[in-house]
C-alpha cells in the first residue's frame, strides 16, 4: 500500500529566543529611560532614588566587591538546589510507589508551606551559624515544595489507559514507572523546575540578608546600612540577571533532555 | 473418545458489576458468552456504553470478572494477561519513543533485549506500510499510520488472541475505508485470531467471519451471526445483496437494543 500522506522531516528545533526576548527587553528599556528622566528632571536625592545611570556607574566601580559576593551566592544556590532536587525526586518516587506514604506525607508537605520563612531564617543563623549550611537549608526549603509537587502530580497524571496498555503487556509496577510514568512526568517536572529556580536565588539572598560572612544578600544589607542605595540596587540588578540566566538554562536543559516535548506540542498546535 | 478441538478462545457466563457506593451496584455484563475458532475474526457490536470495553478489560486481565471464565485452547485463563495482545481505543503511541521503539515496546516489556525486540518489529514495517518511518516520532505520522503502528505494536507481541477496541473509530471515513481494506488484506495472509469491537456495522461485516451483537446494558449476547462471504474480500462486495442482507439483520437487532436502552 502506498502512503497517501507524505511526511516532511521535522525541522530542527530552532530556539526562537530573539523574538521572545525583544518585547520584554523593549519594555524594560522604556521603563529605565523613564526612570532616568524622572530622577534627573525631578532632582531626586541619589540616596533616596539613584538614577539608572548612577547605579550602573557605581556598580561598575564596585564590580570586584560585587563579583566576590556573587560567587558565594551562586555556590549556595546550586548546592541548595541540588539538595532540594535530590530530596524532591526521592520523596516523589517513594510517594508514587506507596499510597500509604502519599496519604501521610502530602498533607505535611502542604502544611510545611505555612511555615513563615521570615521567622525561621534568623533562627537558622542561631542554630547553624553564618556559614553555608543555613543557606543551603533555606534554599532547599523554599524550592523543594514546587519541585516535589510538580513531580508527584506529574507521575500521577499519567494516562490511565497508558498504564492499562502496559499492564496488558505484563509490565509490573516498576516497569510501568520506567516506561510511562517517569517520561510522562518530565514536562511537568521542567515547569516545576522553573518555579523552583526562580525562588532559589531570592531564597539565597534572603538567607544571607539575615546573617552571613559573604554573599549578595549580606552585601545589600551592608550597603543599605551605609546609605549606598545605588549599590543596593546594583546588587539587585545582578541578582535579577542571575535569576533570568538560570531560568533560561532550564529551557536549554528541557530541550536537551525531552526534545520530543516541544516538537509534539508544536505539532498539536499547528 | 476423541474430543473436538476446543475453540481458540471462549467466554463463559461473564458477569461484571461495578460498585457505585452507598451499597448500589451497576451491572454492566450479564452472562456474556461466545467463542472464536483458531484464525477466526469475530466482530463485536453493541450500543455505546453497553460494556464492550469492560469485556475486553476482563479478557486482558486488567479487570476482574464478578463471575464467569475466560478460556484459551480449552484452559481457564481468567485474569491472566499473557494470552492477549490488547489494542486500546486510543493509539497511545508515546511521544518520547520513535515509531520503532513504540512498536517494540511490548516485547521489551516482556523481557526481550532491545536489539531483538526492535529487529522483530522492524521486520513487519513493510507489511504495515510504515517503511522509512522507523525513526519518526508519533506526532509526525498521519492518523491512519498511527493506527497501523499501534496495530503493529499489538501483533508483534505474538500472543494467542488480538483484542482490537474500535481501532478505526477516530479516523475520517476515507482513511477508515482505506484501513479496513488494508487490514482485510494483511488478515488473509496471517492466521491471527482476533476480536474486534466496532460501532460500524459495515466494518463488522466486511472484516469479520462472525458478528456478535451485544444487548444494551447489562450486556448479553443478542445475536451471533456468521458472515459467509468469500475471502479475500473486495470492497465491491459491500454493495452485494448478501452484504445488504447481513446489514439489515444487524441493523434491526441493534435498533431494538438501542430503543430498549432508551426506554425507562
Ligand atoms: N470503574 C467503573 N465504575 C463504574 N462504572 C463503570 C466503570 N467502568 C465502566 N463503567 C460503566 O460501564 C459501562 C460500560 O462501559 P464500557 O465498557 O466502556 O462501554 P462501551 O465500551 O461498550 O462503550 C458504562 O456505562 C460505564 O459507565
Ligand atoms: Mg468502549
Amino acid at each position: 500500500m502506498k502512503n497517501s500522506i507524505t511526511v516532511k522531516p521535522a525541522p530542527a528545533p530552532r530556539i526562537r529566543l530573539l523574538p521572545a526576548l525583544a518585547p520584554p527587553a523593549a519594555l524594560l528599556a522604556a521603563l529605565v529611560i523613564t526612570w532616568q528622566v524622572a530622577v534627573t528632571a525631578g532632582g531626586v536625592q541619589p540616596a533616596i532614588l539613584p538614577s539608572p545611570q548612577r547605579i550602573f556607574q557605581q556598580g561598575w566601580e564596585a564590580r570586584t566587591a560585587i563579583w566576590e559576593n556573587t560567587l558565594p551566592t551562586l555556590h549556595e544556590t546550586f548546592l541548595g538546589f541540588a539538595v532540594s532536587l535530590t530530596v524532591a525526586w526521592t520523596l516523589a518516587i517513594l510517594i508514587d510507589f506507596s499510597p500509604g506514604l502519599r496519604r501521610a506525607l502530602v498533607p505535611l508537605l502542604v502544611a510545611s508551606q505555612a511555615i513563615p520563612l521570615i521567622a525561621i531564617a534568623p533562627l537558622m543563623v542561631i542554630w547553624f551559624g553564618f556559614g553555608m549550611l543555613p543557606k543551603v537549608i533555606v534554599i532547599a526549603l523554599v524550592t523543594f515544595f514546587p519541585v516535589a509537587v510538580g513531580l508527584i502530580d506529574g507521575f500521577n497524571r499519567t494516562d490511565r489507559d497508558a498504564i492499562n496498555l502496559l499492564r496488558s503487556m505484563g509490565a509490573n509496577r516498576w516497569k510501568q514507572f520506567v516506561y510511562v510514568r517517569l517520561p510522562s512526568a518530565l514536562p511537568s517536572f521542567f515547569t516545576a523546575l522553573r518555579i523552583g529556580i526562580a525562588y532559589a536565588v531570592t531564597g539565597a539572598i534572603f538567607a544571607e540578608y539575615v546573617g552571613a560572612e559573604r554573599g549578595l544578600g549580606i552585601y545589600m544589607a551592608m550597603m543599605k546600612n551605609s546609605f549606598r542605595t545605588d549599590l543596593v540596587l546594583a546588587a539587585v540588578a545582578v541578582t535579577a540577571f542571575v535569576s533570568v540566566c538560570l531560568f533560561l538554562l532550564t529551557y536549554v536543559a528541557e530541550r536537551a533532555i525531552i526534545p520530543w516535548h516541544s516538537k509534539e506540542r508544536r505539532s498539536r498546535h499547528g | 473418545m476423541v474430543e473436538a478441538t476446543p475453540p481458540k478462545i471462549e467466554l463463559r457466563g461473564i458477569c461484571k458489576s461495578f460498585p457505585l457506593g452507598h451499597g448500589q451496584v451497576r451491572s454492566v455484563l450479564d452472562d456474556v458468552a461466545f467463542s472464536a475458532q483458531p484464525g477466526e475474526f469475530v466482530a463485536v457490536i453493541g450500543p455505546s456504553g453497553c460494556g464492550k470495553s469492560t469485556m475486553f478489560n476482563i479478557m486482558a486481565g486488567l479487570e476482574t470478572a464478578s463471575s464467569g471464565e475466560v478460556l484459551v485452547d480449552g484452559d481457564v485463563v481468567t485474569g491472566q494477561h499473557e494470552h492477549f495482545a490488547y489494542m486500546p481505543q486510543k493509539d497511545l503511541l508515546f511521544p518520547w519513543r520513535s515509531i520503532l521503539e513504540n512498536t517494540s515496546l511490548g516485547l521489551e516489556v516482556a523481557g526481550e533485549t532491545k536489539k531483538i525486540a526492535r529487529a522483530r518489529a522492524a521486520s513487519l514495517f513493510a507489511a504495515f506500510g510504515l517503511s522509512g518511518f522507523e525513526d519518526a516520532h508519533p506526532f509526525e505520522l498521519s492518523g491512519g499510520m498511527r493506527q497501523r503502528a499501534a496495530l503493529l505494536r499489538t501483533v508483534v507481541q505474538g500472543r494467542d488472541v488480538l483484542l482490537l477496541d474500535e481501532p478505526f473509530g477516530a479516523l475520517d471515513s476515507l482513511t477508515r475505508t482505506e484501513m479496513q481494506s488494508w487490514l482485510q488484506g494483511v488478515w488473509s495472509q496471517n492466521a491471527w485470531t482476533a476480536v474486534l469491537i466496532t460501532h460500524d456495522i459495515r466494518e463488522a461485516i466486511y472484516l469479520a467471519d462472525r458478528v456478535v451483537v451485544l444487548s444494551a446494558r447489562p450486556a448479553s449476547v443478542r445475536l451471533n451471526l456468521t458472515i459467509d462471504l468469500p475471502r479475500p474480500r473486495a470492497l465491491s462486495m459491500t454493495t452485494s445483496a448478501e452484504f445488504a442482507g447481513y446489514e439489515r439483520t444487524l441493523l434491526t437487532t441493534l435498533h431494538e437494543e438501542t430503543r430498549s436502552s432508551k426506554a425507562p
